[in-house]
């Protein structure tokens, strides 16, 4: 069981301040979606939540241990994190894109151990990528990309999973399949915590909504708490209409 | 196939090594190399052989491994390919510590105190460009960088123009050009320390230069330690391309190709071309070196201005070929 806990979360870029006090925990098998209008946060936080930003105030634990205490190396073992729109630098092929991902089971110097080698394969099946492991990673198009990316941050098994707008730039077929991965990976046990701007895509996977607005916290809790017109009317500053049918909320905005 | 990568170069450098030794205006045969090599007996063909053509056969591959090297590091560093080891500022800094030795006519009194004074002068510039990036990212260390060579370029530029006499102007000339000409084991010993002492910090760079290709903060979320990176390759090309400017003077586009040439070798990933850069980079500088030899005193051509006019085109082919090839 694992469970990654902010307090407080507190952050100022210049003047603005970008987060203002935000609490929020993401815990083992369930999927938190982080909601919210441009601006609002979303980035700032899951970089704060995954180690790489440190807040102005606040405190973050990974079972119950401060992040950061936690040796940069043994904390990628345990959490993964993808920022939006992840390109590659170089035309790499994607198995070793791939096995990036792995980078902090490496050695400094000599070969990989033989437990995580068979760990590429098993991803690359995972996310379709079989046919596509020699392709250079830099022609690949934008669905195979995100694809590619979400192999490389699960390769590790991480118990905690941060995705910054997995969906940003794919068409609904491969948006969807990203988002029934990481649905997957939660019950699967991990703990997935991803921003999401598309709310029938939040409806259809998330556990738990983190609602954002202006830096501050609008509102959290299982999904169909969140997902509600009045609050939703008011995070975005705009008339919706949620239909809930099948168990599934859809979510239409405008009169 | 990648297998072959390294000993192959490796190859390719002891066949130029050894035509190396041949070269020169007494041209020797291998015979003659190979006695004298095998002979202590004190002889002529010993005595240039030892004392001249091998510590600038030495000279070559050291120089031409860590530009190779550094300008692997910095691309990889960077993710730009057309960063190379003068980025930081080291080759304009060492070319100023040159000129003021020469210019204060410190270089006619004792025969180190140009490469001792250029050496100096590297290591200060990139001190300046690491204090003035410090609090900066990747692009902070690329604008102080490039600020700091054109503060050292104007240096230049400024003792030539005020040169006392013709021939001061000259003999700065001449060394920007870059040479390994007249070059002695007291320069290898100078600058043997200082290429080691970088090309060992820029080793360490390979793992997280390839965590890099997935870009800053992927890399970050990965355990590397993006800062470290950073210094111990600014550390690594101030010591090793500060000593080899130091010796040789400005030879450009070393660094700028041989990384080229070495990644397409190794699938492109950054770590694993800093080996074959470094050894592409030897093998560039020697092949360069021999063809200055070749083409005789009488013409005295220059290595860093043969390197020059055979690397831009080359270069120019590279790009419009990256382009096509490149989304």
């Amino acid at each position: 069981m694992t469970r990654l806990a902010l307090g407080g979360i507190t952050h100022r870029r210049g003047a603005r301040t970008v987060l203002a006090g935000v609490d929020a925990a993401f815990e083992s098998g369930r999927l938190t979606a982080v909601i919210g209008p441009n601006g609002a946060g979303k980035s700032t936080l899951l970089a704060i939540a995954a180690g790489l930003l440190r807040p102005d105030a606040g405190t973050i634990t990974l079972d119950e241990r401060a992040i950061r205490a936690i040796p940069p190396r043994e904390l990628a073992a345990v959490r993964a994190y993808l920022p939006q729109s992840p390109r590659a630098e170089w035309p790499v092929r994607v198995e070793r894109l791939v096995a990036l991902g792995l980078s902090q089971h490496l050695p400094v110097f000599g070969p990989l151990p033989g437990r995580w080698r068979l760990a590429v394969s098993g991803a690359l099946a995972r996310f379709d990528l079989i046919a596509l492991r020699d392709r250079p990673a830099t022609r690949l198009s934008g669905g195979e990309l995100a694809r590619a990316m979400l192999a490389r941050a699960v390769v590790g098994e991480p118990r905690v999973l941060i995705v910054d707008e997995p969906s940003a730039g794919l068409d609904p077929r491969h948006a969807h399949e990203a988002a029934r991965q990481l649905r997957a990976l939660a019950d699967d046990g991990c703990a997935v915590v991803v921003a999401l701007h598309d709310l029938d895509l939040v409806s259809r996977i998330a556990d738990d909504v983190v609602a954002l607005k202006d830096g501050r916290l609008h509102a959290s809790g299982p999904a169909e708490a969140v997902l509600t017109e009045p609050t939703l009317g008011a995070l975005y500053d705009m008339p919706v209409r949620v239909d809930r049918a099948g168990g599934r909320a859809s979510v239409r905005f405008g009169d | 196939m990648r297998r072959l990568v390294l000993p192959l170069l490796t190859l390719a450098i002891l066949a130029l090594a050894a035509a190396s030794l041949l070269a020169g205006p007494v041209w020797l045969s291998p015979a003659t190399v190979a006695a004298a090599l095998a002979d202590p007996q004190p002889s002529l063909a010993r005595l240039l052989i030892v004392e001249v053509r091998l510590p600038r056969l030495v000279l070559s591959l050291m120089v031409g491994a860590i530009l190779g090297l550094a300008g692997a590091v910095l691309q990889g560093l960077l993710r730009n390919p057309l960063a190379e080891p003068g980025l930081l500022g080291a080759s304009s800094g060492a070319s100023l510590g040159a000129v003021i030795a020469i210019y204060y006519g410190f270089a006619a009194s004792a025969g180190l105190a140009t490469p001792i004074f250029a050496l100096v002068g590297a290591l200060v510039a990139v001190g300046i460009a690491f204090a003035l990036s410090r609090t900066g990212g990747t692009l902070s260390l690329i604008l102080a960088g490039v600020a700091v060579s054109t503060l050292a370029s104007a240096g230049v530029s400024l003792a030539l123009n005020l040169a006392p006499n013709p021939f001061a102007a000259y003999e700065i000339v001449t060394w920007l050009m870059g040479s390994l000409a007249d070059r002695s084991w007291d320069h290898v010993t100078l600058a043997a320390p200082f290429i080691a002492l970088g090309a060992t910090l820029l080793a360490f760079t390979a793992r997280g230069l390839d965590a890099l290709t997935l870009g800053e903060r992927q890399a970050e979320s990965l355990g590397v330690d993006v800062s470290r990176l950073r210094l111990l390759a600014l550390i690594g090309t101030a010591a090793g391309v500060g000593a080899a400017t130091a010796v040789t003077g400005a030879v450009g586009f070393v660094g700028l190709i041989a990384p080229h040439l070495a990644r397409p070798l190794v699938g492109h990933r950054p770590g694993a071309a800093l080996a074959p850069a470094a050894l592409i980079g030897a093998a560039l500088v020697l092949a360069a070196d021999v063809a200055t030899k070749i083409a005789g005193p009488a013409l005295d051509l220059k290595l860093g201005v043969l390197i020059a006019v055979v690397g831009a085109p080359f270069f120019l082919w590279l790009v419009l070929r990256v382009r096509q090839v490149a989304p």
